[in-house]
């Protein structure tokens, strides 16, 4: 069911037919950020089931002891491209993508600030993503040293063969880092600079509030990865020495320099989750977003304390103790901003009236699943805890629970709750709950057994285990193809909604945020006249659903707070 | 009357939680392995304690969200408010300076417990042998590990470990007296790898040109398995080792044994190298040739590492 039969105060606008049906200009050049958005999150997805193709398979390796279905190198070869496809091609870009589509729109700009250098931003990574998974074919395969890539063992390669797996994933991890950091650029000039007259920092939606902490972020950490990665190239292709340990180099030096981006990329792929769920959650609950200031604030305070958290990856690396306790405080107070967002969003749900159409599943689901993610991190900041199972599966179960059962779940509820905005139709509710159902039960199934697992000691990246660890390792495959099948459901339901879904009004929600003041999908210029902004955002409680000031309803505003 | 049964139904559920994420927390020893040094004891009342108050938040609010779920559902088309509240000043401190509290009081724990494994052991120091950076770590070598009874040095590379002990003898098995503070002296000699053992619940990047000390007491006799948990290349999932922890003379019977035979000694990754398992998909990718181990002819060595 959609809001559609309710009454419906925006004036309902058909969409302009020029609009509609022309899909070509997604295959082009275009600099309006409503098709780069869209063109990033197309590629991303196509990127994303090619990781999850890679998931399946190393699953299918890990659900006997043995080693049986790909031989050693291919197995190191998949799980470095898993972990790197999934970070770099699917989360950080698609979170790009939608990002794309809603900041102006949300901020009540025409554009982004410069569209050419979007258009060049998006367009840099198919290439790059390409280019990596070309690596495939190369006589002696893609990297294989993991998405870390620590050296020295990422310079062991094949002696002659000077294009080799390592040097293609530098490249272009490295031309990928740029198309970021282009991006990042783009999206806190246009937050600074372009918001409508009356939009304040403080009127601002928390979305858009957790994209400038994580752009933010990008630019302030990024550096140090593409600058790792250009030292860690020289000693792989010139024969520098920088992180060589036989030969006066530090390998330990790489590990900072890597981690001090890739902590804070963890965050720079959940916030703009949690920016998701604050505008989900409270319009399908009809209550204003709980504690909207220090919902806003605590993004940007993610985002201070994640710079200074980066050793908690390091703790067994030869770490001195003085170290590995400041940083096991450091790690434990990201808790304290976070637990604020997952009480704000409880707050939000707390009597309220619930509808729970597919945006709110895929939304509740992921804040829910969000708190054992959360909490398995603290558990880990506590170093003795971290020494006995960094490098197990309690590893890869705790991010997982981040990276799929909450980001991944948020992205699913973004393109839900906003697919009648881009396309102008609405998706097919029953076959939504399907695939949220699948997902749910699958998520759960695949990545909670890792955590005993890990506790139990099974080392992550390895292929072949023990045959004590089978039973988990059965379920957790069984969960992974289950939640291959439960993609499905989605594209069906996604490319039949595009071409005959009902038509949808321009708030088809009853939302507050000025994206919905527009038609769906919006013009060129995304407003006929630029919105003056004069309420709080969020404002449920008004029984006008609305940010700006319609004309008609001048005269009545007396609502107090 | 609806207000003071609606706190009386809160305050019994914090009850239960309570209860129930005590218990929780109690569980919380049975999902890890045996303990086998004193250091695991602590860790693991350290996880059921993190494990405890873990629980008690993933209930509650998890509890609240199904409460939700069940009881606040909107009527079909009623897209009224739910509740005008924006916040409540009051609230959103209490659920900022409790967890600020709550997090102060975690690390204290940690950091209490980390002190309590430097106590028993889990010390260890660096040395580096770049000259240049040796002031700085000087400095930081407050790192003294406490005097040892045995001092075993532990050789790994890819794909294989090897112990060298007191008395110069060299297998490719750990044996460990139980009850006595044994130092182990971790080299490596191509890549970084790292020193695993989940009974001891410890574990350490051995880090090539670094020479990486820590002290372990053994505390349950018993045979355990030393995996290698830093990915180190083609054969890693290959590289374990067995450990034996036994009593004093026990040890030094097998050390006396053993500088009198020669035991075979079989390389796992270069016997899969020479006779590669079947498997569904071949890449036959390029992968470092895994060596026999050259002191696997000769149990005596000199000082070679
Ligand atoms: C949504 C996005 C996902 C992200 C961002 C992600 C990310 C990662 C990363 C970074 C790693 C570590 C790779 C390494 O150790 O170098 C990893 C490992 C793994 N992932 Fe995922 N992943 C995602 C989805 C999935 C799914 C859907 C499955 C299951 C079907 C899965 C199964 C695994 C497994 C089994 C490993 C461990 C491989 C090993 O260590 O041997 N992942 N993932
Ligand atoms: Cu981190």
């Amino acid at each position: 069911m959609t809001h559609e039969s309710s009454e419906n105060i925006i004036i309902n606008r058909e969409p302009s037919n020029e609009l509609e049906n022309n899909w070509r200009q997604y295959l082009s050049f275009s600099t309006d950020h409503k098709v780069i958005g869209v063109q990033y999150m197309v590629t991303t997805f196509i990127f994303f089931l090619i990781g999850g193709l890679l998931a399946m398979l190393i699953r299918a390796e890990l659900i006997t002891p043995p080693s049986n279905v790909v031989d050693r190198p291919l197995y190191n070869g998949l799980f470095t491209l898993h972990g790197t496809i999934m970070i770099f091609l699917w989360i950080i870009p698609f979170n790009a993508g939608i990002s794309n589509y809603l900041v102006p729109l949300m901020v009540g700009a025409r554009d982004m600030a410069f569209p050419l250098l979007n258009a060049i931003s998006f367009w840099m990574i198919p290439p790059s993503g390409i280019l990596l998974i070309s690596s495939f074919l190369l006589p002696n395969g893609t990297a294989q040293s993991g998405w870390w890539s620590y050296p020295p063992i990422s310079l062991q390669i094949p002696p002659g063969q000077p294009i080799n797996g390592e040097f293609i994933w530098i490249v272009s991890i490295v031309l990928i880092g740029i198309s970021s950091i282009m991006g990042a650029v783009n999206f806190v000039t246009t937050i600074f600079w372009m918001r409508a007259p009356g939009m304040t920092f403080f009127r601002m939606p928390v979305f858009v509030w957790s994209v400038l902490s994580a752009q933010l972020l990008q630019l302030v950490n990024l550096p140090s990865l593409t600058g790792a990665l250009i030292l860690l190239l020289f000693d792989l292709s010139l024969g520098t020495q920088f992180f060589k340990p036989l030969e006066n180099g530090d390998p330990i030096i790489y590990q900072h320099l890597f981690w001090f981006y890739s902590h804070p990329a963890v965050y720079i792929m959940a916030l703009p989750a949690f920016g998701i769920f604050a505008e989900v959650l409270p319009a399908f609950s009809r209550n204003p977003l709980f504690g909207y200031r220090s919902l806003a604030i605590a993004s940007l305070g993610i985002a201070i304390v994640s710079i200074f958290v980066w050793v908690h990856h390091m703790f067994t690396s030869a770490t001195p103790s003085w170290m590995r306790m400041l940083f096991m405080v450091t790690s434990m107070l990201v808790a304290v901003p976070t637990g604020v967002k997952a009480f704000g969003w409880t707050a939000t749900i707390w009597k309220s009236k619930l509808h729970l159409e597919t945006p709110m599943l895929f939304a509740m689901g992921g804040a829910a699943m969000f708190l054992l993610g959360g909490v398995t991190g603290v558990m880990l900041a506590a170093v003795p805890f971290d020494i006995h199972v960094h490098n197990t599966y309690f590893i890869v179960g705790h991010f997982h629970y981040i990276v799929f059962n909450t980001i991944t779940m948020a992205i699913f509820a973004a393109i839900y709750f906003w697919f009648p905005k881009i396309t102008g139709r609405m998706y097919a509710e029953g076959w939504g709950k399907i695939h949220f159902w699948l997902t749910f039960i699958g998520a759960n199934l695949t990545f909670f057994p890792m955590l005993p697992l890990g506790l139990q000691g099974m080392v992550r990246r390895i292929s072949s285990y023990e045959p004590r660890y089978q039973g988990w390792n059965i379920v957790a495959s069984l969960g992974g193809f289950l939640l291959g099948v439960s993609i499905l459901p989605f594209i069906a339901n996604m490319v039949g909604s595009c071409l005959y879904g009902q038509r949808a009004s321009n708030n088809p929600w009853l939302a507050t945020g000025l994206e919905w003041q527009t038609t769906s999908p919006p013009p060129r210029d995304n407003f006929e006249e630029i919105p003056v902004v004069k309420r709080p955002p969020y404002d449920y409680g008004d029984p006008k659903y609305s940010v700006i000031e319609p004309p008609d309803y001048h005269q009545q505003e007396n609502h107090s707070r | 009357m609806w207000r003071f049964l609606e706190y009386l139904l809160i305050a019994g559920y914090i009850v239960v939680l309570l209860v129930v994420s005590h218990w929780i927390g109690d569980q919380a020893y049975s999902w890890m392995p045996v303990e086998a040094t004193a250091e695991a004891q602590k860790v693991d009342r350290l996880f059921s304690f993190l494990t405890a108050i873990g629980a008690f938040i993933i209930l509650g609010l998890l509890g609240m969200m199904v409460y939700s779920v069940l009881f606040f559902r909107a009527p079909k088309n009623d897209y009224s408010e739910g509740h005008p509240s924006r916040g409540d000043l009051r609230l959103e401190f209490l659920w900022t300076v409790t967890p600020t509290l709550l997090v102060l009081w975690l690390a204290f724990q940690s950091f209490n417990i980390y002190q309590q494994l430097d106590i028993l052991g889990l010390q260890q120091i660096v040395h580096l042998h770049t000259p240049l950076e040796e002031p700085v770590y000087a400095e930081l070598s407050d790192d003294q590990p406490k005097p040892a009874a045995e001092t075993i040095d532990v050789f790994v590379k890819q794909w294989d470990w090897s112990f060298r002990y007191p008395n110069n003898i060299t297998s490719n098995e750990l044996h460990l007296p139980v009850n006595r503070r044994t130092r182990l002296n971790l080299h490596a000699k191509d890549v970084l790898h790292s020193f695993y053992v989940p009974e001891f619940r410890l574990q350490q990047y051995i880090v090539p040109g670094r020479d990486i000390d820590i002290v372990v007491t053994p505390t349950r006799m018993g045979e355990y398995q030393l995996k290698d948990a830093l990915f180190s290349g083609t054969y890693f999932a290959l590289m374990t080792a067995k450990v034996q922890i036994e009593s004093f003379e026990q040890y030094n019977q097998w050390l006396t044994t053993a500088e009198n035979q020669t035991i075979a000694w079989e390389n796992q990754a270069v016997a899969e190298y020479k006779q590669p398992p079947k498997t569904l998909f071949k890449s036959n990718w390029y992968t470092v040739v895994p060596e026999q181990p050259a002191i696997a002819e000769k149990r005596k060595v000199r000082n070679d590492t």
